[in-house]
C-alpha cells in the first residue's frame, strides 16, 4: 500500500519540463535527419564531399601562405648587411671598424672576411683558380658581415643600413631584403585572393545546400502539408531540414579537416627532403586548434545559413490545399 | 461551438462556394453537412480549420472569430480541433503510433506522456494491436481509424470529419460512424461532411443541407433523389 502511494507521489514529478521536452525531441530529430542522410549515402557522401572539397580549398591555400609566411619570416631574421669596404683601406683599420661597429645596439654580430680570405674562397668554389691567379693584384676588398641584433624592426633596419652607408670607409652596402619584401607582397595578395575566393565558395556551399533541401522539401510536401494541416507550425516543419542542413555542413567541414590532413601528410616527405637540401629544419606548421574548430564552425555555420534561407522561402509557401 | 454568420466564400474566378451562409452548432451536438459534390460541404469545413478565410461574414469557432486570428496563430489554432480527411493523410513512411503521436509532438508533449496517450487513443479505435504496423499494409477502414485516432488523441473539444466514409463499404462506415458516436457521448462535438444519407438517418443526427452555397430549403424531398 505505501509503495502505491509513493508512486502516485512520484508520478507527476516525472513528467518532464519543457525544456527537457525540447531537448529529448531536438536530439529525436536530428537523430532522424541523420537517419535520412544514411537511407541515401551515395547521395549524400557527394554532397558532403562537395562541400569538403570547397572548404578544403581555402583552408588548403591558407595554410600554404601561413608556412611561406613563417619561413619568410625566418629568412627576415637572418638577415644579415654585407658592407664592401674601400679597396684602399688597410686591414688592421677595417678590423678596428669591425670592432667599432659591434658595439651599437642594434647590431649583434660583425664578422670579417679579408680581401685574401674572400679571394681564396672565390678561387675555391668559382673554379677560376687558375685565371685568378694572373691577376696582378687582389680585385676584392675586405668585407665586414653585420648581424643586426635580434629585437630589430624595419625602421631601425633601414637606419642601420642607411648608417653603414655613410662611414667614410664603405664602399658599398648590399641587403637582399627587397625579394622578401616583394614575396611578402605576393602572399598578402594571395591572402586577399582567398578571402575573396573563400567568400564565393562560402556563396556555392550556401546554394548546394539550399538547393539539395529544396529538392528534400519538394519530395516531402505531402508530409508538410500534413503535419501543418495538424498545426504545425513553420518552425516546426522547418526543425529536420535545418538538422539536415546541420549535418551537411557538419561532415563537410570534417572531411574537409581529413582532406587538408592527408594533403600535408602527402606533402611532409618532399618538404623533408626540400629542408634537408638547405640544411634547415623547415617543418610544415599543422593547422593549429583554432584554425580547425574554424573550419569546421563555418561548415556547419554555412550548413545552417543555407537550410534557413531555403526553408524560410519554400516553408511559407507550402500550405494545405 | 460554431456560429457562421452571413460567411461568403467567393473564389478568385467569381464564383461563390458559400453565399451568405448561416448556421449555428451547439457545443456537444453531432452534426452532418450533406449535400452533391461542390455544394459547400468542404468549403464550410475548410473555413472552420482556416484553410480558407470567409470573403465576407464571420466564422467563430468556440468563441474565436477566425477573421482576427493571424496568420502566425493559425497552427495553434488548428491543434484545438481534430481533422478527419477522406483520404486519411496519413504518413506512409512511419508506423502507425508515429503518425497517431504527431499532433502530440507538435504540441510539444513528452514522450512517456505521449506515448501513454497514443495507446489510449488506438484503444478507442480498436487498433491497439496495430501500432508497430505501417499504414500502407493496413485496410481502408482501419486507415481511417487511424487518421481518427490521430485527429482525437490531443482531446479536441471539436472535430470535423470530410466525407471520413468516403472510400468505405457500409459495414465499416457504420463502424466509423459508431466510433464518432463514442466521442460525441464523451462531449465531442462533431460536425461531418457525407453524403451516406441511409447512414446518417440510421445514427438519428441533426442534418444540414447545403445546395450552392445555402442551407437548402426543403431537405426532406431532396433525400428522394439522392437515394
Amino acid at each position: 500500500m505505501a509503495l502505491t502511494r509513493n508512486a502516485d507521489a512520484v508520478a507527476p514529478a516525472r513528467r518532464s519540463s519543457p525544456l527537457a521536452i525540447w531537448f529529448t525531441r531536438h536530439i529525436s530529430i536530428s537523430i532522424g535527419s541523420l537517419g535520412r542522410l544514411s537511407r541515401h549515402p551515395f547521395s549524400s557522401l557527394m554532397i558532403i564531399l562537395v562541400i569538403a572539397v570547397t572548404l578544403a580549398l581555402p583552408a588548403a591555400i591558407n595554410l600554404i601562405v601561413k608556412n611561406a609566411r613563417s619561413i619568410s619570416g625566418s629568412w627576415d631574421n637572418a638577415l644579415d648587411f654585407s658592407v664592401f669596404l674601400k679597396r684602399d683601406l688597410p686591414e688592421d683599420e677595417a678590423r678596428a671598424l669591425g670592432r667599432l661597429i659591434e658595439q651599437r645596439a642594434d647590431v649583434d654580430l660583425v664578422a670579417f672576411i679579408s680581401a685574401s680570405q674572400a679571394l681564396g674562397d672565390f678561387k675555391e668554389h668559382s673554379g677560376f683558380g687558375a685565371a685568378l691567379d694572373q691577376l696582378p693584384d687582389n680585385p676584392l676588398p675586405h668585407t665586414l658581415v653585420v648581424s643586426p641584433s635580434a629585437g630589430h624592426t624595419s625602421a631601425s633596419m633601414i637606419l642601420l643600413h642607411e648608417e653603414l652607408g655613410n662611414l667614410p670607409e664603405t664602399e658599398h652596402v648590399q641587403v637582399d631584403t627587397e625579394w622578401v619584401q616583394r614575396f611578402h607582397a605576393i602572399l598578402d595578395i594571395v591572402r586577399q585572393a582567398i578571402a575573396i575566393g573563400g567568400a564565393l565558395l562560402g556563396i556555392a556551399i550556401v546554394v548546394i545546400i539550399g538547393n539539395t533541401i529544396r529538392l528534400d522539401i519538394e519530395n516531402r510536401r505531402n508530409e508538410i502539408e500534413v503535419t501543418k494541416l495538424i498545426g504545425a507550425s513553420n518552425a516546426f516543419v522547418r526543425r529536420p531540414f535545418l538538422w539536415t542542413g546541420f549535418w551537411y555542413g557538419l561532415f563537410g567541414g570534417l572531411m574537409a579537416l581529413a582532406l587538408v590532413y592527408y594533403g600535408l601528410y602527402l606533402l611532409q616527405g618532399p618538404v623533408a627532403r626540400l629542408a634537408g637540401l638547405y640544411q634547415s629544419n623547415i617543418a610544415i606548421a599543422a593547422m593549429s586548434l583554432q584554425e580547425a574548430a574554424a573550419i569546421i564552425g563555418i561548415g556547419v555555420f554555412l550548413g545552417l545559413f543555407g537550410s534557413w534561407f531555403t526553408t524560410a522561402r519554400h516553408m511559407r509557401r507550402i500550405e494545405p490545399r | 461551438m460554431i456560429q457562421l454568420e452571413n460567411a461568403t466564400k467567393r473564389f478568385p474566378g467569381g464564383q461563390e462556394a458559400l453565399s451568405g451562409l448561416s448556421l449555428s452548432i451547439d457545443k456537444g451536438e453531432m452534426v452532418f453537412v450533406t449535400g452533391h459534390s461542390g455544394a459547400g460541404k468542404s468549403t464550410l469545413l475548410r473555413l472552420i480549420a482556416l484553410i480558407e478565410r470567409p470573403t465576407s461574414g464571420q466564422v467563430i469557432v468556440d468563441g474565436q472569430n477566425t477573421s482576427r486570428v493571424k496568420r502566425r496563430k493559425i497552427p495553434a489554432y488548428r491543434r484545438q480541433i481534430g481533422m478527419v480527411f477522406q483520404d486519411h493523410k496519413l504518413l506512409y513512411d512511419r508506423p502507425v503510433a508515429d503518425n497517431v503521436a504527431l499532433p502530440l509532438i507538435i504540441a510539444g508533449v513528452g514522450h512517456r506522456e505521449a506515448s501513454r496517450k497514443v495507446r489510449a487513443a488506438l484503444d478507442q479505435v480498436g487498433l491497439l494491436h496495430k501500432e508497430k504496423r505501417r499504414p500502407e499494409t493496413l485496410s481502408a477502414g482501419e486507415q481511417q481509424r487511424v487518421g481518427i485516432a490521430r485527429a482525437i488523441v490531443s482531446r479536441p473539444k471539436l472535430l470535423i470529419a470530410d466525407e471520413p466514409t468516403g472510400n468505405l463499404d457500409p459495414d465499416l462506415s457504420l463502424e466509423v460512424m459508431r466510433i464518432f458516436r463514442r466521442f460525441n457521448e464523451v462531449g465531442v462535438t462533431l460536425l461531418i461532411a457525407s453524403h451516406d444519407i441511409s447512414l446518417i438517418d440510421r445514427l438519428g443526427c441533426r442534418r444540414i443541407a447545403l445546395e450552392d452555397g445555402r442551407l437548402q430549403q426543403e431537405p426532406e424531398e431532396d433525400v428522394e433523389s439522392w437515394r
